[in-house]
């Protein structure tokens, strides 16, 4: 008896899934509308608030790029959320301030012809040592755990990153650190232009205008270079592309110094700009990253960035513009209910294509 | 003529049930009592000396029982099922506040009393009987998690431990926002919700008279909460193993082993993993609302990710799947979260004259257990049977979550 009445209401619920889809693309396209409703309401409320807005958004978005890249790089490999991304990302933050500030004695006082070398000297210096971190934890902690159960190089990560939030505090302190001890900026803060009496500093344009050409070397590294087509080889296929004759350990070894330096060089920008950091920092920004590259569809370069873009001008949207927004103590919520609404609606992001896989 | 039986003998004759019951029983009667003999315990090791502070207090047992309670619930989703949630602590947050709502003053103007012990009826606010927010919050944080859990189960291992991670984030900052969800103030934001009312027996008082009015009219509250403290974990651990044993928990293990084939085999996938998500957040919501009760306060900031975390660092300590190997992993890390590992550092500075701060370096003490245990012993401390075989031996072709993941 029960079988026959299972054997009967089964057909409905194979009918289900065509029906979610439907619900699904109906959800996708309200959720759309409203945006860009809200956006345009504030634009047409009060422009110079929105254009200002717009900028500060801008650099934001460009400091989440390069934490995101190393997210989804890491991702579209090896199949990782690696959660230490964003705690390696804070260490380039404190290494920065010990650099600039403590070896070569950077504090804003110094000509642009001292500054300028000396802050590439202290990106470098980030992004190498970033690099290497993340190598080094790639080594200790994931590649061990290559073939076991999916979950364990996951929840190893988590482990990695409460790790090296403490590692970062007991080297740094669990206070606030100021980049210079006087409270100076070392990139120039000074004006640029106003709009609509809000001003709009050079170190805003520094960040953005620094970014650029690091996604530019990135995507040639990815696409144009022979360790750049391993990469995309290995994340096709493991076994294959290790009979193909390539160094998958070393291709994945490579990737997460790609993804380090990125972190390192976001961290240089990010304590240059905000010209403080925290040993905590670090997970929360990495989580907006993270959900910048599953907006953009994780794996997919361009997707991180415009992501990224993206997640920056709706939390700079979130917390200065006025008509119908939440709020700054809204923030975190807004970006991780994007996170939710996006793996539940659209889990292949905004430029990742559908794929069994990644559904 | 009769043979003589040794000791050995008598307890082999024993059925199966009493000799696998008989630890658990002595090491329950061992913490019944712990109460009247920790003076002695501490005054045996010196009541001055640092080496006594490493003796767990009452008010730390108690809340070993809180942690042991949702260590048990994260197991059913984690250990059990093989699902993993980052989140846990929505469901101990939407325990706390249900007791926060229904037991204080929060709704002053209304005054609504509902076999309430111990609260006058001039004291304004829903007052509802204590016991009964035990169960009622464990209910709203198990439909919590039906409603989080459904839209959400379908999406892969690492997909749905990101949007958990995310409800996680997200239901403490809406808490702690609440002071005005469009002008109302529900949650009273930072300030949290206290005074919680106390548990208490009222009347049953005269008939039984070493069972308290109310909890803080006795002397020794402290032992009264960890007795209903231990009496929960005695039913969360009975829930735990007899739905382990059952059919859904056989269902929740073919889930975790190869998710297609049990589907095949008939397991309906998303009425069983959310009927994982539901009794997980079910223990989740119960030791929320126990806590909340226990401290008479709840603010948004006992909430944060770090809760979620040590929870299943507990459960990866003690061995997923185990009940065992949980309820020490929960008692173990909590004791050192709340006590222990200050104490150590005091005991190290006195010997080695130094002045480690040991506590402030908690969460990173657990994440480095996190990693040496996913490096070195995957399985826990006490690894459950059936998973120690699979991370021995491992399985062809992709393992037991690769196949649930797809």
């Amino acid at each position: 008896m029960t079988t026959r009445a299972q054997a009967v209401r089964r057909p409905t619920l194979a009918a289900l899934p065509r029906f979610t889809k439907q619900i699904n693309r109906v959800a996708q396209w309200v959720i759309v509308g409203l945006f860009v409703v809200w956006v345009v309401g504030n634009f047409l409320h009060s422009p110079a608030q929105f254009v200002s807005v717009l900028l500060l958004g801008i650099t934001l978005g460009a400091i989440y790029a390069l934490v995101a890249l190393g997210y989804t790089l890491v991702y579209g490999i090896i199949e990782l959320i690696n959660f230490a991304n964003g705690d390696v990302f804070m260490l380039g933050t404190m290494v920065t301030i010990t650099v600039a500030n403590g070896w070569l004695g950077l504090d804003g006082s110094q000509a642009w012809y001292v500054t300028v070398p000396f802050v590439l000297l202290a990106l470098l210096a980030a992004m190498a040592l970033c690099g290497a971190l993340n190598v080094a934890i790639e080594r200790i902690a994931y590649r061990p755990l290559r073939n076991a159960p999916k979950l364990a190089p996951l929840i190893t990560a988590i482990g990695m990153s409460f790790l090296l939030q403490n590692i970062g505090a007991a080297i740094w302190g669990f206070n606030e650190r100021p980049l210079t001890n006087t409270g100076n900026s070392i990139f120039p803060a000074n004006t640029l232009f106003k709009i609509g009496g809000v001003p709009y500093q050079a170190k805003s344009l520094i960040v953005v205008v620094t970014t650029i050409p690091v996604l530019l070397i990135l995507r040639y590294l990815v696409q144009s270079t022979k360790s750049g087509k391993a990469m995309r080889a290995v994340a096709q296929d493991m076994d294959a592309s290790r009979m193909m004759g390539i160094n998958v350990d070393r291709t994945i070894a490579y990737t997460f110094a790609l993804g380090g330096a990125l972190a390192g060089a976001a961290g240089t920008l990010f304590v240059m700009f905000q010209t403080s950091t925290r040993f905590d920092l670090g997970f929360q920004l990495g989580l907006f990253a993270f959900t910048a590259a599953v907006l953009g569809g994780i794996g997919n370069l361009t997707g991180a960035a415009l992501g990224a873009l993206l997640i920056g001008l709706i939390q700079a949207f979130n917390e200065g513009l006025s008509w119908h927004t939440p709020g700054s103590d809204w923030t975190e919520s807004i970006t991780f209910a994007i996170l939710i609404l996006v793996l539940v609606f659209r889990p292949q992001g905004l430029l990742g294509e559908a794929t069994a896989d990644r559904a | 003529m009769m043979e003589r039986l040794g000791l050995g003998d008598a307890w082999s004759k024993l059925p199966r049930s009493v000799r696998h019951a008989a630890l658990p029983m002595l090491v329950l009667v061992l913490l019944a009592f712990y109460p009247s003999y920790y003076s002695d315990l501490t005054s045996l090791i010196g009541t001055n000396s640092t080496a006594a502070q490493l003796v767990p207090t009452v008010p730390t047992m108690v809340i070993m029982t809180v942690y042991v309670i949702m260590a048990l619930g994260l197991n059913v989703v984690v250990g059990y099922a093989g699902l993993l949630d980052l989140g846990y602590v929505a469901f101990y947050a939407v325990g706390a506040y249900i007791a926060g709502w229904f037991a204080t003053q929060q709704f002053s103007p209304h005054n609504v009393h509902v076999v309430s012990v111990g609260v006058p009826h001039t004291v304004q606010g829903i007052h509802v009987n204590v016991w009964s927010l035990l169960l009622v919050g464990a209910v709203f944080a198990a439909v919590f998690g039906i409603v989080i859990g459904l839209p959400t189960l379908r999406l892969r291992g690492d997909y749905l431990a990101i949007v958990t991670l995310g409800f996680g984030e997200i239901v403490p900052q809406a808490v702690n926002n609440g002071d005005n969800w469009f002008g109302h103030n529900i949650t009273n934001g930072p300030n949290g919700l206290t005074p919680i009312d106390a548990l208490g027996f009222g009347s049953l008082h005269n008939h039984w008279s070493f069972l308290p009015t109310v909890y803080y009219s006795v002397t020794n509250a402290v032992s009264y909460y960890y007795w209903t403290g231990l009496a929960l974990v005695v039913f969360t651990l009975f829930c735990c193993i007899r739905i382990r044993d059952s059919r859904l928990g056989r269902a929740w293990v073919a889930i975790r082993e190869d998710e297609i084939a049990a589907a095949a085999m008939g397991v309906p996938l998303m009425r069983t993993k959310t009927l994982a998500y539901a009794i997980g957040a079910f223990f989740g919501g119960m030791a929320g609302c126990f806590y909340a009760i226990y401290k008479s306060s709840t603010f948004p900031g006992d909430f944060s990710l770090n809760i979620s975390i040590t929870v299943l660092c507990m459960v990866i300590l003690g061995g997923m799947g185990n009940v065992w190997g949980v309820c020490l992993g929960g008692a173990v890390l909590s004791y050192l979260n709340y006590q222990g590992l200050e104490a150590v550092g005091n005991n190290f500075n006195n010997i080695a004259g130094t002045s480690f701060n040991v506590p402030q370096y908690t969460y990173g003490i657990f994440g480095l257990i996190i990693v040496v245990m996913m490096l070195l012993r995957p399985q826990g401390l006490i690894p459950g049977q059936r998973r120690k075989v699979e991370l021995e031996l491992g399985v062809e072709g992709g393992s037991l979550y690769e196949a649930s993941s797809q």
